[in-house]
């Protein structure tokens, strides 16, 4: 059977793939669907604990993740939009006003 | 038996699940991570069925795999990205550096989690994870939260407004 072990293997997989492509990955839009895969990695452990606590306060956490995740693609692609408005370019290293 | 078929459908969600994930880092294209991850999301979904989940597992693909991407993918086609624009160059050895990272935080955690020993099931009611159940908790122990959480969104659409609209 299928232990809680493995969920949480599963988890950390995923949550090191989503961090490989926010280090790697220079275009904003794809570092953004790292960061979600890196919250859904996150929900995906809280999950696994309430199933393996026996308790659904894991199920609440994960709800409101999810919130905060579209609350997040909202504010982020808007940023997203007004970046490429001004700049044309959506390479992360060309924007780099504030390192300067 | 029931133990074994359940370990099978558990290994049908993951390794799909990871290579979708893989899909999303590696596609040279926004609109096929988008894609990948779309299909990442579904398979998710089936994981949190596995772990008695219903209800976060309705709103993954209600909300992730339904509402967030839609957004992505209507961003990518607003934005009319160009050949050149997908060009990724070379990885530089910062980037490699940030790949080795990941990987020595994911050898952490697997440490961690083997030395955690074998986690048990603890046996959980018929109603676990069904709408009623989260709900009423949502609605009493968690109603601050909850009602945070609107605030949040609302905070989160003005926001949107004002950061993308040209003038107001």
């Amino acid at each position: 059977m299928a232990s809680a072990n493995h969920y949480l293997a599963l988890a950390a997989i995923l949550f090191g793939i989503g961090l490989a492509g926010v280090v790697s990955r220079r275009n904003i839009l794809v570092v953004f669907m790292c960061v979600e895969l890196m919250l859904n990695a996150a929900n995906l452990t809280f999950l696994a604990f309430a199933r393996q606590q026996g308790t659904m306060h894991g199920h609440a956490i994960a709800f409101f993740v999810i919130a905060v995740a579209a609350a997040e693609a909202a504010v982020g692609l808007a940023i997203v939009i007004a970046v490429f408005r001004t700049r044309g370019t959506l390479w992360m290293d060309e924007v780099s006003t504030l390192k300067n | 038996m029931a133990d074994r078929a359940e370990f099978w459908v558990f290994l049908a969600f993951a390794v799909p699940l990871i290579v979708a994930a893989l899909g999303v880092v590696v596609a040279r294209n926004p609109v096929n991570a988008a894609m990948s991850l779309v299909a990442a999301f579904f398979f998710l979904a089936g994981i949190y069925v596995l772990l008695v989940a219903h209800l976060v597992a309705f709103l993954q693909i209600l909300v992730y795999a339904g509402a967030i991407m839609v957004v992505f993918l209507f961003v990518i086609m607003l934005l009319q990205l160009h050949d050149q624009d997908l060009q990724d160059s070379r990885l530089k050895a910062m980037q490699w550096g940030g790949i080795l990272g990941a990987a020595g935080l994911v050898a952490v955690i697997a440490q961690a989690i083997r030395s955690a020993g074998v986690l048990h099931w603890k046996a959980v009611p018929e109603s676990f994870g069904t709408v009623k159940a989260v709900g009423q908790l949502l609605f009493t122990q968690y109603l601050l939260p909850f009602e945070a959480t609107s605030l949040l969104l609302l905070v989160a659409i003005v926001g949107a407004v004002v950061v993308a609209k040209q003038r107001i």
